[in-house]
């Protein structure tokens, strides 16, 4: 039997979270598979066949899926999923498209999924996080097909890449949907993605204005080649961009080393970072809840402290 | 227009949960019990839209219980025309609402859904994008922003994605999840909690509807995650030098 996992790329690259999909899908212990979907995508397939841990990779290369909408990814994929009854189960990973897409396909196969897994145990019994993390899940499915979105920081994102996996290419399911993209801004930024990143510096509302925000932590970031996030209340403020978010509905981050810098750490950022192997947190008050997660901790005024870290580093 | 909006009746985002004794379940006796904030902020935005008169009329859908007609009031108090609560002791999973929700949907009539992304409990963030597959209808996830244009039936939503930020156009009938900065929800005031208190609530049996809603899933146990190592505190910015020195190496 085979598990399918849906490669997640912009039609030139493909995404970490992808790789750690992969790595979920091999405790299945199921043959893998893997589609892309996309539009002028051929340096993705290039980069899939490589990986020794797939054994086939199935494609359909179509200007229908130009912006990679969860509409028609999703009727695609349905469609294959009717033609090959030997898939047990689908994945992708938790990211805006994962989100998008698993439920959906899941829907129109009448069956339940399983959000988020952070621990697959084996090929029914999955761990979740609920209620933000502050409980976990333990589930079991019996469905014919389990859908399951990945938490990537949960597994590892290294790939073994000296394969030469089978390709074959698959018809694109015409499928219209009355939606059109009208425009998309990435955040433009040179440092690490936020997801990958070995080290993390997190701004919270302490930091006092969008000014202070990059004067203080982005020469920090520049020398520890960190990752920069955020509290949703420095979101909010207009601090930083809203992909900079870390916590619940957010991004989930699990570096090396997280610095919360001047913010207090409510339950629902916690959700975001608290796998981190270690916390620094730098905040005034003494007592922030997130010194309660903190590695380290230091009552201080972030004003003094940051720019004295960075010239001693 | 109609706009329905499904809500549901979750443990009050401030409580600390615990799991119950036999670890099956979580423990909600005697605690506090609110709307899902983000179905909140889907009512708000259907008020606006009403407000702006693209909209005549909301409905606000629930599953559950009797005990879950206290949402459904303060729906009505927010601003909601009309409320409905589909009776039903299981514990459902969001496939089953989103069928249920299917036939709802069907059944009034209505031409745009707005609901909030996750529930903040099981964090699931399934049952919009289910519902809309069933219904076969464009969805707008993760809405921060939600504006209609000059064209008929057409809205235009802001989306947070990973990376920024994207926008789509949709027509109706269509689907929206609200996100956290689409809008802050309106405070109920005093009379219109009274006046809520006088209108109905509409009861339908889920029996009635026609459609499984057995699980597959079973929940074997809830746990609370390990606890983090207690930290220690660093009185300067050597001293913490010095300990992430120690760490990196160790790393």
């Amino acid at each position: 039997m085979t598990s399918l996992v849906i490669i997640e790329h912009d039609n030139k690259n493909i995404t970490n979270n992808t790789k750690a999909t992969i790595s979920a899908a091999k405790k299945l212990n199921l043959e893998i598979w893997a589609i892309v979907i996309g539009f002028k995508c051929s340096s993705v397939i290039e980069e899939v066949k490589k990986y020794r841990d797939i054994k086939k990779i199935f494609y359909v290369d179509n200007e229908l899926h130009e912006n990679h909408f969860a509409e028609s990814h999703a009727d695609q994929i349905y469609q294959f999923l009717e033609q090959n009854s030997n898939i047990e189960a689908v994945l992708m990973s938790t990211s805006s498209l994962g989100k998008e897409t698993i439920p959906r396909i899941a829907a129109l196969k009448d069956v339940s999924q399983v959000s988020d897994v952070t621990n697959i145990l084996n090929g029914f019994k999955f761990e979740r996080p609920i209620y933000a993390g502050n409980l976990t899940s333990l589930i079991s499915s019996t469905e014919h097909i389990k859908f399951l979105t990945i938490r990537p920081t949960k597994f590892s994102n290294k790939v073994i890449s000296d394969g030469e996996v089978i390709t074959e290419s698959i018809t694109c399911v015409d499928s219209h949907y009355k939606k059109k993209l009208v425009s998309r801004e990435f955040t433009k930024n040179d440092r690490p993605d936020l997801s990958s990143a070995k080290v993390v510096i997190s701004g919270g509302r302490g930091l006092g204005s969008a000014e202070n925000y990059l004067n203080i932590l982005e020469p920090l970031a520049k020398k520890m080649n960190a990752a920069l996030g955020a509290s949703r209340a420095a979101v909010d403020a207009g601090f930083a961009p809203n992909d900079y978010q870390i916590g619940q509905t957010g991004k989930i981050v699990a570096p090396e080393i997280y610095f919360a810098v001047g913010l207090s750490g409510s339950v629902q950022h916690l959700a975001g970072m608290k796998d981190s192997k270690v916390i620094v947190a730098i905040n005034k008050d003494p007592d922030a809840p997130i010194f309660e997660v903190a590695s380290y901790g230091l009552v201080a005024d972030l004003f003094d402290v940051i720019p004295e870290l960075t010239s001693k580093l | 227009m109609k706009i329905l909006v499904p809500i549901k009746r979750v443990v009050d985002y401030n409580v600390v949960v615990r799991p119950t004794s036999d670890k099956k379940n979580v423990d909600t006796e005697n605690v506090k019990m609110s709307i899902n904030p983000f179905d909140e902020i889907a009512l708000e935005e259907a008020i606006r839209i009403r407000e702006i008169e693209k909209a005549d009329e909301i409905v606000v859908v629930t599953c559950g219980e009797a005990k879950c007609q206290d949402i459904l009031k303060t729906a009505l108090a927010m601003g909601a025309d009309r409320a409905l609560l589909i009776n039903t002791k299981n514990n459902l999973m969001p496939i089953s609402v989103a069928k249920i929700l299917q036939k709802i949907f069907e059944k009034e009539g209505a031409n745009l859904i707005i609901m909030g992304k996750q529930a903040i409990d099981d964090d699931c963030n399934q049952t919009g994008q289910m519902l809309a597959a069933l219904l076969k209808i464009p969805q707008a996830t993760f809405a921060s922003k939600v504006e209609f244009t000059s064209i008929d039936k057409e809205v235009e939503v802001t989306r947070e994605v990973d990376g920024g930020i994207e926008k789509i156009k949709l027509e109706l009938p269509a689907l929206i999840t609200a996100d956290l900065r689409l809008n802050e929800p309106r405070y109920i005031t005093l009379p219109n909690i009274m006046k809520a208190k006088k209108k109905n609530i509409e009861q339908i049996s889920v029996d009635d509807l026609n459609i499984s809603i057995s699980s597959k899933l079973e929940i074997l146990e809830i746990n609370e995650p390990q606890a983090r190592e207690k930290g220690i505190q660093i009185a300067n910015v050597d001293e913490l030098l010095s300990h992430l020195k120690d760490k990196s190496e160790a790393l």
